[in-house]
């Protein structure tokens, strides 16, 4: 399967990303190998261009490309040309001129990877873009859920917490739904992003205040990281009063189905939106999900640069 | 000074007709006319409107003339069919003195495309503190009826107040750029909604702007003064002025050629050329915008033409500048979206773009009837014709135009300012005076 890029998830079709999956899988198996490396990308460049901090998304990605052999340039928003005040365009266009193969974009701007893609003809995979996208996070979360519960068709997924300035659950929202699985999200009022009963995707979810009146009949809670660093206005009156509310406590852990497993896309708030008892719980998959990170994007670089042909590994 | 015989013309009210111009105003109107010395234009099947007046340009000058120029933004409106723009005050320095005024009013008189006149800030420096040298600027040379710190919303309702009371002194009018800065800070991009919250753009929602133009007509009302409300966005602002006139509060309000016809449907591109304040809304907003115009409950038609550079369009979409250019479309994009749709006649687009635009600038020699005695202001539209629009054509200086490449309907054939033609077949003509 050839991916001309990864913007976002929407688009694919749940053959193209169960596809991807199971190329995951795959690439799974080489991880756990002896020498974590294949030739799939040999003679490949791609810019790890993140324009915005991440420590463990560019890590996994700049593994990901190393196990399929790809040469890397890494390169940062901060001390670099953009801040001196260069242009998005004149900044890719000038990577681009290089010669290499393409991006992986990590932008704080909604759109900046589909306007470098457009400005470069090259390919390009999304990092995350400001509150857009993160497809790949979608896909590792979905990774992950499938190992822990089989076939996400029919399962119930829960998505609490910081849904306005979350990239991670409109890209969940789209992937989970391709898979079948059945999604509900929980967020206080203020925290559900604009319009959000109006979005196709939405269009049979449940949205709901109430995480009390949801928690006992999920099969995946995924919780979601207050992003206190976008927080401005008082998005809610205080950290123990959300808490109380939408966070993930010794109590609604407790109620929790025995089977039911957590997700967290990380870097975790402990003791605001989870609990350290709910992180570190046998039914968490949160570092499962940095694992199944590298296993994914090692999957996604494999379809978009390689034109996946044949056998990943 | 040089005779134009106009003929074959479709004058609204007077039907098929000749027009004889002398020494830059109407000698006559009327069917056969003939004069031996005349230059003639064959305006066979082509309409006379009145000189479009346009109540809302950035110029950009002084400041930004790497973007526009007054003189290039004059030969764009002559290109569009203007005849008298109204400069918006937030250059570089702000058009904050009787002194800066004259500036740009000065600057127009070299300008020979098109009569330039400044709006004065409200505030000094646009800051919306302290109220700017309004008094001072009407009295100047400038003679200045219109004040806006258009780009920014004077928000203190104090400041507003005083601003509203103060110009009832000498008729003036307050344009007033609708936008609650803490409901809609600056960073504020996409109408919000369910495009905002899918693409993951800070919204820009619209009780911001409702919430400002239900306070200023209250202060109008209780100043007994003028509001005028720039680029209406919303259903709920339609509604609003409607309800303010049927107060009796006098209040006008303009409607952009862009908000009447592209929707924020459009950000899915995430092409800054699409990136405009206030926000491209949705299709609901649209066809309230269109409604509002038709009843004439929006008076007029403003272009907030606004040229950027290349360098403050090529970022993401969150850091690129606001605004699209427009004088060069306007007319089209009226003529595609609302003449052809049988929601205005040529009649009403005279009215919303030449008559009541120079009565709320207090414009005397502009907007005025074609008729003997009056000045040869005037534009041809073929009704008829159709444009692929191609930006590299534009006189601007600036390419952010947003229409690149779409067809639109109905196209401005000739201009004429005081009787010389600024733009004759097409083509806008070489006068000698701009300083392009």
């Amino acid at each position: 399967m050839k991916l001309p890029h990864l913007l976002q998830i929407e688009g694919l079709d749940r053959e193209q990303i169960t596809t991807i999956l199971d190329t995951a899988e795959e690439m799974e198996a080489v991880g756990q190998r002896e020498l974590k490396k294949i030739p799939a990308l040999r003679g490949v460049t791609i810019v790890n261009a993140f324009f915005e901090d991440s420590t463990r998304t560019k890590m996994s990605f700049d593994l990901a490309a190393k196990r399929l052999s790809a040469d890397t340039m890494a390169f940062s928003g901060k001390g670099s040309s953009t801040s001196k005040g260069e242009s998005l365009r004149d900044t890719v266009q000038t990577i681009a001129a290089m010669g290499i193969d393409g991006f992986v974009i990590r932008h704080k701007g909604s759109g900046a990877p589909q306007r470098a893609m457009d400005w470069t003809g090259l390919p390009v995979i999304n990092a995350g873009d400001g509150m857009h996208g993160h497809p790949t996070q979608a896909l590792l979360d979905a990774f992950a859920m499938r190992h822990a519960l089989g076939d996400l068709e029919g399962k119930h997924v829960a998505i609490v917490g910081d849904l306005f300035h979350s990239r991670v659950v409109r890209s969940n929202l789209h992937c989970l739904r391709t898979l079948g699985a059945k999604v509900t999200l929980v967020a206080p009022p203020t925290l559900l992003p604009p319009g959000v009963r109006d979005w196709p995707v939405t269009q049979g979810c449940e949205i709901t205040t109430d995480l009390d009146a949801v928690v006992e009949d999920v099969d995946s809670l995924m919780m979601l990281r207050v992003q206190r660093e976008r927080m401005s206005g008082g998005f809610f009156p205080s950290e123990s009063e959300y808490t109380d509310g939408w966070g993930l406590t010794r109590e609604r852990l407790a109620r929790l189905p025995e089977h039911a497993v957590i997700c967290h896309p990380g870097p975790m708030n402990r003791g605001l939106e989870i609990a350290p008892e709910a992180a570190d719980a046998a039914r968490s998959l949160i570092l499962d999900q940095v694992a199944a990170g590298v296993s994914v994007r090692m999957a996604v670089l494999f379809h978009v640069f390689s034109g996946g042909e044949g056998s990943a590994a | 000074m040089s005779t134009i015989l106009i003929t074959g013309a479709d004058i609204l009210g007077e039907g098929r007709a000749d027009v004889l111009i002398r020494d830059g105003a109407i000698a006559e109107i009327g069917s056969g006319l003939d004069a031996q010395d005349a230059q003639r234009i064959d305006a066979d099947g082509l309409i006379a409107l009145p000189g479009l007046v346009d109540p809302h340009t950035h110029l950009r000058e002084p400041g930004r003339e790497d973007t526009e120029t007054i003189a290039s933004g004059a030969r764009a409106a002559a290109a569009g069919g203007y005849t008298a723009v109204m400069a918006m005050a937030n250059t570089t320095p702000v058009t904050d003195t009787a002194t800066a005024a004259e500036w740009v009013y000065d600057r127009g008189m070299q300008a020979p495309h098109v009569d330039v006149f400044p709006v004065g800030a409200v505030s000094k420096g646009l800051a919306g503190a302290e109220l700017a040298e309004l008094g001072l600027m009407n009295r100047s040379r400038a003679g200045v009826r219109m004040f806006s710190d258009d780009g920014k919303c004077v928000a203190d309702p104090v400041l507003m107040r005083r601003a509203l009371e103060y110009v009832t002194a000498f008729g003036g009018v307050i344009a007033q750029h609708a936008q609650d800065p803490v409901l809609a800070p600056h960073t504020s991009c996409c109408d919000e909604g369910p495009y905002s919250g899918q693409l993951g753009l800070p919204g820009w929602p619209a009780v911001a702007e409702e919430s400002i133009i239900a306070r200023d007509i209250m202060l109008a009302k209780a100043a007994g003064s003028r509001l005028h409300v720039c680029h209406v966005s919303t259903a709920g602002s339609v509604e609003l002025i409607r309800w303010g006139k049927a107060q009796g509060v006098d209040v006008t309000a303009e409607a952009t050629p862009h908000h009447l016809a592209l929707s924020v449907e459009l950000l899915q591109s995430y092409d800054s050329v699409y990136k405009v304040n206030p926000p491209l809304r949705s299709a609901e907003d649209i066809e309230a915008l269109r409604a509002g115009l038709a009843d004439g409950t929006i008076d007029v038609v403003g272009t907030d033409h606004a040229p950027h550079g290349l360098a403050d369009k090529q970022h993401d979409f969150e850091i690129a500048a606001f605004g699209m250019l427009g004088l060069e479309t306007a007319v089209s994009v009226i003529c595609t979206h609302l003449v052809r749709e049988g929601r205005m006649s040529w009649a009403d687009v005279a009215q919303a773009m030449s008559v009541r635009p120079a009565r709320l600038a207090g414009l005397t020699g502009h907007g005025r009837p074609l008729a003997a005695g009056e000045p040869a202001n005037i534009t041809l539209v073929d009704p008829q014709a159709s444009v692929v629009v191609d930006r590299d054509a534009s006189q601007s200086r600036s390419r952010n135009n947003p229409w690149h490449g779409r067809e639109l309907h109905g196209r401005v054939v000739a201009t004429l300012l005081r009787g010389q033609a600024t733009l004759l077949d097409g083509m806008v003509q070489p006068l000698t005076g701009a300083t392009v």
